[in-house]
């Protein structure tokens, strides 16, 4: 009995810890300053969409967030094909070059971001990548490809050989094989891969922090950083912001929500 | 860990096949690899080559000299850069010794709580599923987003912290949460781990759904306690999923970057101040030189601490 209560209280409590800051966000998104700090949990007296007006309109959220769209769209896929065509071909050879491909892939992941970011900004400056949009695309393709070629190649490592075999009696060529055989029967872990993928370039923030300088090249989440900065206490309008900057990644994880568990936590635990 | 065992396994057995290949006639196998599949793995080789490998060897090179990032001219000072960390910088050893701290917090309190949501939510029930998913929620937001919540949830004078005390009578309790140096870098731990715990519970949870029900049963015939089945199962068997989460949350917290330049502001106060966002800062400064010493410190903190927890920890199931 007491078991049974103290469990539902600890899971209660902290519904509520998770539930009540995402309200009053949401709320708060709709209220003038004055009527967030005269009642935080009240309704908002009306549903004016004026502080997201004011946060696309006023600001540059409005171009960092077609910024954010254009850069995970192209970050996401190019990031999964370079991964799986790495883990295919690494499940295909054998021996000693398959182990030296795949350990010198996978062993980025043991590079933290900030350890090498100034000789990568030095390197963006050299080759004209600072200021823009394809930086940021080499950036997350970079930092992520280690741990999606383990990702991919450690599910394409499962499936059975005898298939490429039976593929290549026929004389079907590698590419064939890769895009008739091995990229269908690998859909789960592509997907599990995408969302993660997904997560993390739209979430990104270090590498446009580093690299971006114009108002009108930031993304998202480096919007919102200066942003705050602009407007220290101006909650409802930060509130706007970030309501904006999550939809994406909300409404997808609302349908997909087996998905996103398996994607990031294939990222926690194989990473 | 357990992939590299297994890779080594299949090599083994790759190179024998090999041999048994060439004595039956390798050119006839039908297994023979296609030189063209070595052109499959190219791109993503360079680039890793290119924009990942070279330029962190290049870091080692940066971090003995004073270049400033700029300028044509530079020297080399030799270790200058790394004696000066420890020895001349309070910023440095001051950023050390939080981010040192902030790990220890997160990685005890996020890996006991995750354990505990497990725990609690092992059984597929609807309430339970639908739990899961309340409590994942947060890992899928921006680092940013967390960090504008948490700075109102905290906010000394509107925060919702203190609205909530205030509404049951517990005024006493009030405090400035972030604008107190003492406390700052905990109360960042706790939005830390409201981030995370959610993603660490899965983990668990996929651990303890693996243990065979039979062992509790048998268990409980032999007279068992609660506590005692915690002990003597559920623990050994979870071992593999807490070295996971204890490795995990010891990198993401290692890299809050985002968490504090959001709820701090840019560059954080020096209570606030991390290994990354001095870095970072001194990056800023157009230190170059002195920044890839640090960073290269900072990497060597994250192998030292992770190869300790190894030590010292030993999370494998026995007979591994």
């Amino acid at each position: 009995m007491l078991a049974s209560l103290s469990r539902r209280a600890i899971l209660g409590i902290y519904a509520v810890i998770i539930i009540v800051p995402l309200t009053v966000v949401g709320f708060g998104s709709f209220k003038s300053t004055q009527e967030l700090f005269a009642g935080p949990f009240s309704l908002p007296q009306s549903l004016s969409p004026a502080n997201y007006a004011e946060v696309i309109g006023g600001q540059d959220l409005g171009s960092s967030f077609t910024n954010s769209v254009i850069v995970t769209a192209i970050s996401v896929p190019l990031t999964l094909f370079l991964a799986s065509l790495a883990g295919y071909a690494i499940s295909r050879l054998k021996g000693f070059m398959a182990w030296a491909i795949f350990g010198f892939l996978v062993l980025g992941m043991a590079i933290p971001a900030q350890a090498n970011m100034v000789p990568l900004y030095v390197l963006f400056g050299r080759l004209g990548l600072l200021d823009s949009l394809a930086g940021l695309v080499l950036a997350n393709v970079v930092s992520t490809l280690p741990i999606a070629v383990f990702i991919l190649g450690g599910f394409m490592r499962t499936l059975p050989k005898e298939l490429y075999e039976a593929s290549s009696i026929d004389g079907t060529g590698p590419w064939r094989t890769y895009v008739s055989i091995a990229l269908p029967l690998s859909a789960p872990s592509v997907a599990a891969a995408a969302i993660f993928l997904f997560v993390i370039h739209w979430n990104e923030l270090l590498y446009p922090l580093l690299f971006i300088q114009s108002p009108g090249n930031r993304t998202l989440p480096l919007a919102l950083l200066s942003f705050q900065g602009e407007f220290q206490t101006n909650y409802p309008l930060l509130f706007a912001g970030v309501i904006l900057a999550s939809l994406p990644v909300v409404v997808a994880y609302v349908f997909l929500q087996r998905y996103f568990v398996a994607g990031i936590t294939a990222g926690a635990s194989k990473g | 860990m357990s992939t590299h065992t297994k890779m080594a396994a299949e090599r083994k057995g790759a190179d024998g096949r090999t041999e048994t290949d060439a004595a039956k006639g390798r050119r006839r196998s039908p297994t023979r690899v296609n030189p063209a599949l070595y052109l499959f793995p190219l791109p993503a080789v360079a680039i890793i080559a290119f924009f990942l490998v070279m330029p962190t060897l290049q870091a080692f090179q940066y971090a003995i000299t004073d270049w400033n990032g700029f300028s044509a001219a530079f020297n080399y000072v030799g270790l200058d850069n790394f004696v000066r960390a420890f020895t001349k910088d309070s910023l440095f050893t001051n950023a050390l010794t939080n981010n040192l701290k902030f790990v220890l917090m997160v990685v005890i309190a996020q890996t006991a709580f995750s354990l505990v949501l497990a725990l609690l939510l092992t059984k597929n029930s609807r309430g339970s599923i639908l739990l899961r998913a309340l409590f994942f929620f947060p890992t899928i937001l921006s680092s940013v987003s967390v960090a504008f919540i948490w700075k109102f949830i905290y906010d000394p004078n509107f925060g919702l912290a203190n609205a909530v005390l205030g509404g049951v009578g517990l005024e006493a309790l009030q405090g400035s949460y972030l604008g107190n140096n003492a406390q700052a870098l905990y109360w960042v731990a706790v939005t830390q781990v409201w981030f995370h715990a959610g993603q660490m519970m899965v983990v668990y949870i996929a651990g303890l759904q693996a243990i065979p029900r039979e062992l509790y049963e048998a268990a409980e015939m032999d007279g068992a306690g609660k506590w005692q089945q915690f002990k003597s199962i559920t623990w050994p068997f979870v071992a593999p999923a807490t070295s996971i989460v204890v490795a995990y949350t010891t990198v993401q917290s290692f890299k809050a970057f985002d968490l504090i330049l959001g709820i701090a502001g840019n560059p954080p106060k020096q209570s606030l101040d991390i290994l990354s966002t001095r870095i970072y800062s001194t990056f800023a400064n157009s230190e170059f030189g002195y920044a890839a010493a640090q960073s290269i410190i900072f990497m060597a903190m994250i192998a030292l601490v992770t190869w300790l927890q190894r030590r010292l920890l030993r999370l494998t199931p026995k007979g591994e």
